[in-house]
């Protein structure tokens, strides 16, 4: 704008009431530009998918995406899903695809809680606990996560006794080099009662946090609606799990054959991911949260202590919400570095996306352009989701200045 | 692994950015103008078929048809390089133009002669699948494997049929798959699978490298039919024929009795007319080839014949000691059959 106001004090200016000269008007010259960019881009992507045609059509490899719904006849390790080897190419993928968000997931959540707890402790006055918190940083952050995974897998794992000599845990639990085994909660009649307990105790501690806000910005008044909203999402669950006559049972894994039947499964292969995932993405969140808590200058703290306000409150109202305005953008990047770094769980022979479908599949098929094109287009969705909702989150609790 | 990838991501760049209009040279005259084959191996180190021996060379029965076909070309045995690869690297190493031959104790199927862009030339070793576990186990059978754990390699055909072969026999397993041969080895030394499977051949040399061979057994199921052999690039059927007549040639050797030994004896003295068409005295079925008429003579000096190969590598003079079996000669019992020099 500021050149096209500039305009009419240039020579030339006295020629475009003639009309010949739209050449030097700025905004048509730049919009002509940006058309022209974006017909060139067009034109390199359209050049891009017709040279790989026709050079996968002149190198004779079969080409096209329509293997996705002939058999795969391989069989998957975990199955979050029901997969026969009479499924197609397509369903292997989703298993892949969901054995990587099953790992991204716990990992995200277990390298949160992880990673918050040292951050906050390699804060702390006590000397130990900070040396402790130190020494677990500087050692999982600066060795490479794929050593990380092969230790846990080949140095951990792999060392531990035969399923018939496996270590006994309570409850019927085993750990063996099969991989931990637990009871499996099977879910019987009157389960909807407490899922709809759940939902309505959530709504209610909801609401109940809502009036008590609204109540204290009228008369400062204030009430413990955490307190209260905890004792409600506990309590009404329990009680209708009570009432429905206690519909979860437990089944216990049994020694059958070569391996435990029943009970629930951590193999090792994922149990060797998630470690190596949690500890090592722990230790990064744990320097983002100590980072994010310095920047809080210590006038804030001393100036919420003149005000009267307890510690756990000047933590809460004060510290944490100036806190999270630093930690949330970088917590972000660590989130998205764990859900692709868990592609690196083809070196342990967990079955995620990268080894199913950009492995077997792939092999299987031999339309390597196709697999490798959707495996790249799967992480980027994900990790623009992830993103998406992270900023998405950081608005909400960025601080609002007044 | 994606840091792995490298190899696929090569094929994808080859794919995208080469011109459609540029035609591949015949391999024949950029392997002469480079001055070797470069040949695709198992990375793993497949003791008897791919791996370095005390001397830091690559040899073995696979090994052996690099040799052969450097050997027709050249003349000479010691020009060519290898280029060691996994299962899931292998086909893409070859289709984007790496590697010339691919020898890689590779099963011969429909799909990846029909959907690869690549072709196999022969069998160098008639195959079929088989498992391994540990003695202590008691298992006789593999129909005693059910419920097992089985430490399998991803991209195999073993992979699909140990699959096939559960079901028909109305029998569950937990696969525990693994990109590389190496991990896989590993896992099942550790004990973390119950039951190994893959070629026979394989079985047979990997059992060797375990910590302790003789607690581990192989099981008498043949699952499979597993044709193993080189493949080339479709699209050059000179190269092709040279890859495969290599192959032909040792087999024909032991046929008709020629030996690393006496090759050159016979090539002289050999009153035999397919002996003297096979070693280049009769006829010009070298230069057919677009190769010296002594062609066949350098392979067998350089590897000798089929059945010397094998002994050799994977037979009796080896400590894998692999009885001949369906790779005796069919005159003999076996089905290696190699049609005539004529």
């Amino acid at each position: 704008m500021t050149l096209r106001d500039a305009a009419p004090s240039t020579p030339l200016s006295g020629q475009r009431g003639s009309g010949s000269s739209w050449l030097y008007d700025p905004t048509i010259r730049g919009i002509v530009f940006q058309v022209l960019l974006v017909v060139g881009l067009a034109l390199f992507g359209w050049w891009v998918v017709h040279n790989t045609i026709v050079n996968l059509r002149a190198a004779n490899i079969a080409s096209g995406f329509d293997f996705l719904s002939t058999r795969a006849g391989y069989d998957i390790a975990q199955k979050p899903i029901d997969y026969t080897i009479d499924d197609t190419h397509g369903r292997a993928f989703l298993v892949g695809l969901l054995n990587t968000l099953v790992v991204a997931a716990i990992g995200v959540v277990l390298a949160t809680v992880l990673g918050f707890l040292v951050g906050i402790a390699r804060l702390s006055p006590n000397w130990l606990l900070a040396k402790v918190a130190s020494v677990y940083v500087e050692t999982f952050r600066n060795i490479p996560l794929l050593l990380q995974l092969l230790f846990w897998y080949k140095a951990v794992l792999s060392v531990l006794p035969g399923p018939r000599q496996g270590l006994a845990l309570p409850m019927g639990s085993n750990l063996s080099n099969r991989g931990l085994i637990i009871p499996r909660p099977v879910i019987g009649e009157g389960f909807e009662l407490v899922v709809g307990a759940v939902a309505v105790a959530l709504a209610a501690a909801f609401g109940l946090s809502r009036w008590a806000r609204a109540r204290q910005m009228a008369t400062g008044q204030s009430f413990p609606s955490g307190l209260a909203g905890l004792a409600l999402v506990v309590l009404l669950p329990t009680f209708a799990y009570v009432l429905a006559g206690m519909p979860i049972t437990l089944e216990y894994p049994e020694l059958k054959g070569f391996n435990f039947a029943g009970g629930l499964v951590l193999k090792p292969e994922f149990m060797a991911l998630l470690l190596g995932l949690t500890i090592y993405t722990a230790s990064f969140i744990a320097e983002v949260v100590r980072a994010g808590v310095l920047a809080v200058s210590h006038g804030q703290t001393e100036a919420a202590y003149a005000l009267g306000l307890r510690p756990s409150r000047t933590l809460r109202l004060v510290i944490v919400p100036q806190a999270m305005r630093v930690i949330i953008p970088p917590l972000t990047s660590q989130y998205l570095n764990l859900t692709k770094n868990s592609s690196l769980a083809v070196a342990v022979g967990y079955p995620d996306l990268v080894a199913v479908f950009a492995g077997s599949t792939l092999n299987i098929t031999g339309r390597a352009v196709e697999v490798i094109f959707i495996t790249m287009s799967v992480y980027l969705v994900i990790s623009l989701l992830t993103a998406a909702f992270m900023n998405w989150f950081n608005a909400r609790v960025a601080l609002i200045e007044r | 692994m994606v840091y792995r990838k490298w190899k696929t991501a090569a094929l994808g760049a080859a794919m995208i950015l080469g011109t459609a209009a540029a035609s591949s040279a015949a391999t024949l005259d950029e392997v002469k103008a480079k001055g070797f084959v470069q040949c695709g191996v198992n990375a793993a180190g497949l003791q008897g078929f791919a791996a370095p021996n005390d001397k830091g060379e690559w040899s073995g029965f696979d090994i052996d048809i690099c040799r052969a076909v450097a050997a027709a070309v050249f003349g000479d045995a010691t020009k060519v390089k290898f280029t060691p690869l996994t299962a899931k690297e292998r086909f893409t190493a070859l289709q984007s133009g790496e590697i010339d031959v691919l020898s890689r104790n590779s099963t011969w199927t429909m799909s990846r002669d029909t959907q690869l862009g690549i072709v196999f030339t022969g069998v160098n070793y008639y195959d079929g699948q088989g498992f391994m576990a540990k003695k202590s186990l008691g298992v006789s059978s593999a129909k005693d494997l059910n419920g097992a754990s089985i430490c399998v390699q991803s991209g195999t055909t073993t992979e699909l049929n140990l699959a096939d072969w559960f079901r028909a026999n109305n029998l569950q397993f937990n696969p525990v798959v693994f990109e590389k041969q190496e991990e896989a080895d590993a896992a099942y030394d550790s004990g973390r699978c119950d039951a190994y499977t893959t070629d026979a051949s394989g079985l047979y040399s990997i059992r060797l490298k375990l910590a302790n061979p003789d607690e581990h057994v192989v099981l008498p199921e043949i699952i499979s039919k597993e044709p193993l052999g080189p493949s080339v690039r479709q699209g050059d059927d000179q190269w092709a024929l040279i890859v495969k007549w290599a192959l032909f040639a040792m087999v024909n050797a032991e046929e008709l009795g020629v030996t690393q030994a006496n090759v050159e004896e016979q090539k002289t003295g050999s009153a035999n007319p397919e002996v003297k068409r096979l070693l280049g005295t009769d006829g010009d079925f070298g230069k057919s080839l677009g190769l010296t008429p002594d062609w066949a003579v350098n392979v067998i000096k350089a590897v000798g014949n089929y059945g010397e190969s094998f002994e050799r590598n994977v037979g009796q003079g080896s400590p894998l000691k692999i009885a001949r079996g369906l790779n005796e000669l069919w005159s003999k019992g076996g089905i290696q059959y190699a049609p005539p020099v004529r």
